[in-house]
């Protein structure tokens, strides 16, 4: 489905940067749980024959399958939404002990303007958590502000070693419309 | 007709026979002790923790090694952890995958409790619904052999369940240090550390 950008045009189309940014950092594996903030980064790495795509059934499997992959000698990104990261704790002791590299990006949900309630609890926790497991985090409010720090995260990432997300706030991605009809 | 329950040691020691390129990556727990009483070897992976993710780690060597045989050796209740996994592993369909679940249809880390295989849930059939190339729950020794030559063709994705016996036997314990474990395997592969 195309995505409609809920910016005015001219503004910086950080959808499209967080594919350019990966690309840039040789990103050769995408796992995901599809979300509609991440629907444009999906999109190209499905499209792109150099990057293997990998849907998850549930976004813990992604950590296992990027270290094994790293093992094996390449880089990837694991994308998710905030409700994913609570799957994924446990998980999270893979990179600490090993010291495998992980690069998430993480869609918010329940963190500004949020219809469903039920979204509220992980969307409030999502960040503690991913601290709490030793993933360090960096959390874009605006459009100009994701392709830097998505850039400085796969850097301590691939470079350091470090478990590493960058949230995207609901407010950068927009408000999901639920009532579809005008 | 099998009058007896294999031994896991004995099966997964027939299972590593002559592994030349093969890499292994073994499910916390029993799994990881059998495979390092077959001899430890810079290509094992050991996990310790993240319960469910064996398959998964398998998954993301076997991709980005196309050309080495990746065995995953875990247990009946780590795979159930990770079924979804194998729905995964499905559609990416890697030809140098197999997995082999050391089945003896309990927990046997906390205290043998009956596991959903041991209520009857038959893992390969899963696999086999989601259409792994070939599956097939393994009762003897012929059977494992045939496994081995199947891991090491590269031509498909197996999955097989080894009904193993319960006999708990000695831990041989691999290295906890994940960062050494992680690297030399890397290593051995032939990846800088710089």
């Amino acid at each position: 489905m195309p995505d409609q950008p809920v910016q005015d045009s001219t503004v910086t189309d950080w959808r499209i940067q967080v594919y350019d940014v990966l690309k840039a950092f040789d990103v050769k594996h995408a796992a995901y749980v599809p979300d509609a903030g991440h629907a444009t980064a999906i999109e190209r790495f499905n499209a792109d024959q150099a990057v293997r795509s990998v849907v998850l059934t549930t976004e813990e499997e992604g950590i296992g399958y990027l270290a094994g992959a790293w093992l094996g000698g390449e880089r990837g990104v694991l994308l998710l939404q905030s409700s994913g990261v609570g799957n994924c704790i446990n998980t999270l002791a893979l990179p600490a002990c090993a010291r495998f590299p992980l690069l998430m990006v993480v869609t918010m949900r329940g963190d500004w303007a949020e219809f469903n309630q039920w979204q509220n609890p992980m969307g409030r926790a999502t960040e503690a958590a991913l601290n709490l497991m030793g993933v360090r985090t960096w959390r874009a409010e605006r459009a100009e502000e994701v392709a830097d720090l998505l850039q400085g995260a796969a850097t301590m990432a691939f470079d350091g070693d470090e478990a590493c997300a960058v949230l995207l706030s609901q407010r950068l991605i927009g408000r999901k419309e639920w009532n579809r009809a005008r | 007709m099998t009058a007896e329950l294999l031994n896991r040691r004995e099966a997964v020691a027939e299972l590593l026979k002559d592994r030349g390129e093969l890499i292994v990556v073994t499910g916390l727990g029993s799994p990881s002790y059998d495979v390092m009483a077959a001899g430890d070897h810079d290509r094992n992976y050991y996990l310790w923790a993240a319960m469910g993710s064996a398959a998964t780690v398998g998954l993301g060597l076997a991709v980005s090694r196309p050309r080495d045989p990746v065995l995953v050796v875990t247990g009946d209740g780590e795979m159930l952890m990770g079924m979804g996994a194998l729905a995964k592993i499905a559609v990416q369909m890697p030809k140098n995958l197999t997995i082999a679940v050391l089945d003896n249809g309990h927990y046997g880390e906390t205290g043998m409790q009956h596991s959903h295989a041991g209520h009857g849930i038959a893992l390969e059939k899963v696999a086999q619904s989601v259409d792994f190339d070939w599956t097939a729950r393994i009762t003897d020794m012929a059977g494992v052999r045939d496994l081995r030559a199947r891991a090491h063709a590269v031509n498909a994705l197996n999955f097989a369940a080894i009904a193993i016996d319960i006999t708990e036997e000695e831990r041989v314990l691999p290295s906890r240090d994940g960062v050494y474990i992680k690297n030399r395997l890397r290593a051995a592969l032939g990846q800088s550390m710089t």
